[in-house]
């Protein structure tokens, strides 16, 4: 039930106040962090550095704008209305697709042209912002994410955190959402988090409500088959966001594109805990080892470091299906 | 980056804290814990005279600090007359005045005094030593009566009390006979040790005997061995030392009472002793206004009786630090439950957990049924407060009628609080869940439980509202938390599944 502090200690894992006060106090200035809480402000600090995000349709930043909603959308087959300050994924409405005047959600419930209205209204007011200060609707195109990922998820789009401390990326997980999470990849709603490694972007183990986990427990696909395509490149995208935000400690949301590769969702200047459950391993030795490299090394060196030291070895391999294990390693 | 600073100022603030506390706490007499007793009191001294018609000037010495004893309040009755204390380095005195009055007059002070443990002796001025000079035939009495004395003794409290014996009723020899026909005893030893090199005064005393009326003051011999050092004699039974329930009221070697334009003056004195709450005798206490002894106490008692309340929130806020850092427990809103403790502690707790569960549930209900109308947030919130008002108005009415007086005090709930707690736990019901909600709603819950029997407690609130130094205890403390940078509780059970392969 209860693990001995020494325990925890001995595998490097940290806590919270630990985070708050060494990592995130020291090495994230506040003043930094409305670009990173202001959804629209990073994405368009993104493309002034060539870093890919969704592609954006429109915002509504005015209650009188919001009845321009339906012809912003208008033509387009899905697409995300999400809160440019909102945190921990809230207020964030999927729509797949449109079926004549009803807007679809992965769930299957349909809502009408009204419910948007009143989300983009409630997003208006500062509802799912922090600190409830007025805000910006953001109406985003929907992904497309890669279909070799499909089978891991359950609706909603997987997306993959990437912790990037002082440019280098430490530790990274995919997180698939299930039906308990509504379709949502927050791990503390019931979304599976999946260990990845560093070196190559295969699945080191899985956890759901911070327990073990060997499969997803919506589409009963096991988990150790799990590898990112395009990994190196992805890495590369996340450690790049040190230099556009400079934050030091940072986590960076992922996403698949069939068409155009990784794309940065969002930036959190506070990422959780939960990814050193989804790796099995504390953050600890690692961030005290990226603290002993010197500055001003280039994106490529570090990511090269990172996947040259943080390498691991899937403990899923260890599965009693081998077979289907190793068939799916192969493509 | 050096933590050196940080240490200083926690440091600094712990002993400062302490330090001022402890100066209290020794100095001031304040006790550590509530329930002690103390013993007090009451002195009443009335002065009775005839008057004349005259203008009358009445001079009267007060007792002032001292050992063993320490002034909480005094007070003074006396129609008519003009008023003034006076206060020099020897004494203290009240000084009443009018133009005129005839017939017999009474003039009454009244003075609490509260027994104190300090048993440090006090400082007085040594008084110079007189020229004394004699008729005949007092001149060779007094000179063989020193003599004899001074043969028998070595310093100048054995000579004292060699002398006093030979004044003594089965020793009295010739010579004091003689001296006594025509001199009072107590001056006439006061004139023989001047003679004899021994500095001393003549001080007059009040012996404290419970439920005493028309007492007078008894005469003491104060004998100083040097510039300092002093102690009383009993010029009746030579007893050195000074008894334990003696109050030395005039000890500056002056008269007691003067009265001019009147005559047939005398002061007497009634006494009660009882016991008190130390915590009340404090309260009580006379306040000197020096920086150090900066207290609450000298404020008007409904700006105290405020600050008895606000001096808790410190607890409630480092009820609320340890059990976010240590523990790790969730809250809705940082220091709501802080804000529901407070009101915990006027409504008692069942009753207030009751009616706080009941707010929420109801307004938790209706919020729900405002989601449906489509409201900009401000206008809905605004309306969950209206609700709550609602509520709150309903439910005291409902108790009322069904005679349940404790309903009423539902009415000290925050109710701006309350709507936004309500407001936040309905987002969450939506985003998260009803589990979430049952986990911050119970967090709050709890911690306002916590902070409620901490700021609750007795001995809590006899500490921060009459030690101000506590606060900057709890300041340092707060500080130190926030510098913790180990596991929390809750992450020990959160992250054990790690540990298990």
């Amino acid at each position: 039930m209860w693990a001995r502090p020494k325990q925890l200690k001995l595998r490097g894992i940290i806590g919270m106040n630990r985070r708050n006060i060494r990592y995130i106090g020291r090495y994230n200035s506040r003043r930094l962090y409305p670009l990173v809480d202001d959804k629209l402000k990073t994405k368009l600090l993104a493309e002034k550095h060539g870093i890919t995000t969704p592609a954006l349709i429109g915002t509504v930043s005015t209650q009188f704008g919001v009845k321009a909603l339906g012809s912003m959308i208008a033509g387009h087959p899905g697409f995300v209305i999400k809160p440019a300050k909102g945190s921990g994924g809230k207020g964030i409405l999927v729509i797949e697709h449109v079926d004549g005047e009803s807007f679809i959600k992965p769930s299957g419930a349909r809502l009408s042209i009204e419910d948007l209205h009143r989300h983009v209204s409630n997003i208006l007011s500062g509802l799912y912002s922090l600190g409830g200060t007025p805000d910006v609707a953001m109406i985003e195109g929907l992904i497309n994410f890669d279909e070799k990922l499909s089978e891991y998820t359950y609706e909603g789009v997987p997306d993959i955190r990437v912790i990037i401390f002082r440019g280098y990326p430490v530790m990274a997980m995919m997180r698939l959402s299930t039906a308990a999470s509504d379709g949502k990849a927050n791990l503390h709603q019931g979304a599976v988090g999946v260990g990845l490694d560093i070196a190559t972007g295969t699945a080191v183990r899985g956890v759901q409500f911070d327990r073990t986990r060997r499969d997803h427990p919506d589409t009963g696909h096991e988990l150790a088959s799990l590898r990112i395509p395009d990994w190196s490149n992805l890495l590369e995208l996340a450690a790049g966001c040190y230099e556009m935000t400079g934050l030091g400690y940072l986590g960076t949301d992922m996403v698949i594109d069939r068409n155009r590769g990784p794309m940065l969702l969002e930036l959190n200047a506070r990422p959780g805990l939960a990814i050193q459950m989804a790796n099995g391993e504390g953050l600890r030795a690692r961030l005290d080892l990226v603290e002993k490299q010197p500055e001003g090394v280039s994106v490529k060196e570090r990511v090269a470091f990172s996947q040259r030291h943080f390498a691991r070895h899937g403990e899923l391999k260890a599965l009693p299906e081998p077979v289907l294990a190793e068939a799916s390693l192969s493509t | 980056m050096s933590r050196l600073p940080f240490y200083l100022i926690v440091g600094l603030l712990m002993v400062l804290g302490i330090g001022t506390s402890l100066h209290r706490h020794i100095q001031m007499e304040v006790p550590w814990t509530p329930g002690e007793q103390r013993q007090i009191w009451e002195v009443e001294a009335i002065v009775d005279f005839s008057a004349l018609g005259d203008p009358v000037r009445v001079d009267l010495a007060l007792p002032s600090h001292q050992r063993g004893y320490r002034i909480l309040t005094e007070n003074t009755a006396s129609p008519g007359y003009g008023l003034s204390f006076l206060q020099d380095e020897r004494s203290r005195r009240a000084q009443w005045s009018i133009r005129s009055a005839t017939g017999s007059q009474q003039l009454y002070y009244s003075v609490r005094l509260q027994v104190t443990e300090d048993r440090r002796q006090q400082q007085m001025v040594r008084p110079p030593l007189r020229e004394i000079s004699w008729e005949r035939p007092y001149d060779t009495a007094a000179a063989q009566v020193i003599e004899r004395a001074w043969m028998r003794s070595a310093d100048p409290y054995t000579f004292t009390r060699e002398l006093i014996r030979d004044f003594s009723e089965d020793r009295q020899g010739e010579n004091a006979r003689l001296l006594l026909t025509q001199f009072e005893r107590t001056p006439l030893l006061v004139r023989l040790l001047n003679q004899a090199g021994v500095h001393a005064r003549e001080v007059s005393g009040l012996m404290l005997e419970d439920g005493r009326r028309r007492q007078s003051l008894t005469s003491w011999i104060m004998v100083f061995e040097d510039e300092q050092n002093w102690t009383l004699f009993n010029p009746r039974t030579a007893d050195q030392g000074q008894p334990d329930n003696l109050l030395l009221w005039e000890a500056g070697g002056r008269a007691v009472l003067e009265v001019q334009g009147g005559t047939n003056s005398r002061v007497t004195f009634s006494m009660l002793s009882r016991n008190q709450p130390a915590a009340a005798a404090v309260r009580s206490q006379l306040a000197d206004d020096t920086l150090l002894n900066f207290s609450i106490h000298s404020l008007p008692l409904e700006e105290q009786a405020l600050f008895q309340t606000i001096l808790l929130i410190p607890i409630g806020a480092l009820v609320v630090v340890f059990l976010r850092i240590i523990v790790g427990i969730k809250t809705s809103g940082t220091f709501m439950p802080v804000l529901i403790a407070l009101a915990f502690i006027q409504t008692t707790l069942p009753t207030g957990m009751i009616g706080f569960l009941l707010i929420v549930a109801v307004g938790l209900v209706i919020r729900n049924y405002l989601s449906y109308l489509n409201l900009l947030l401000v206008a809905r919130v605004s309306a969950v407060i209206i609700t709550v008002i609602a509520i709150i108005s309903l439910f005291s009415v409902l108790s009322y009628r069904v005679g349940l007086n404790a309903g009423l005090t539902i009415t000290f709930f925050p109710m701006i609080i309350l709507a936004w707690t309500i407001e936040r736990m309905s987002i969450l019901w939506e985003e998260e869940g009803p589990k979430e909600v049952l986990i911050q709603g119970g967090g709050s819950l709890i911690t306002a439980i916590l902070a409620y029997l901490a700021m609750n407690n007795p001995w809590i609130r006899h500490l921060t509202f009459n030690f101000l130094g506590v606060q900057l205890i709890i300041m340092s403390l707060i500080l130190l938390l926030g510098n913790y940078t180990g596991y929390r509780l809750l992450e020990l059970r959160r992250f054990k599944p790690v540990t298990e392969d």
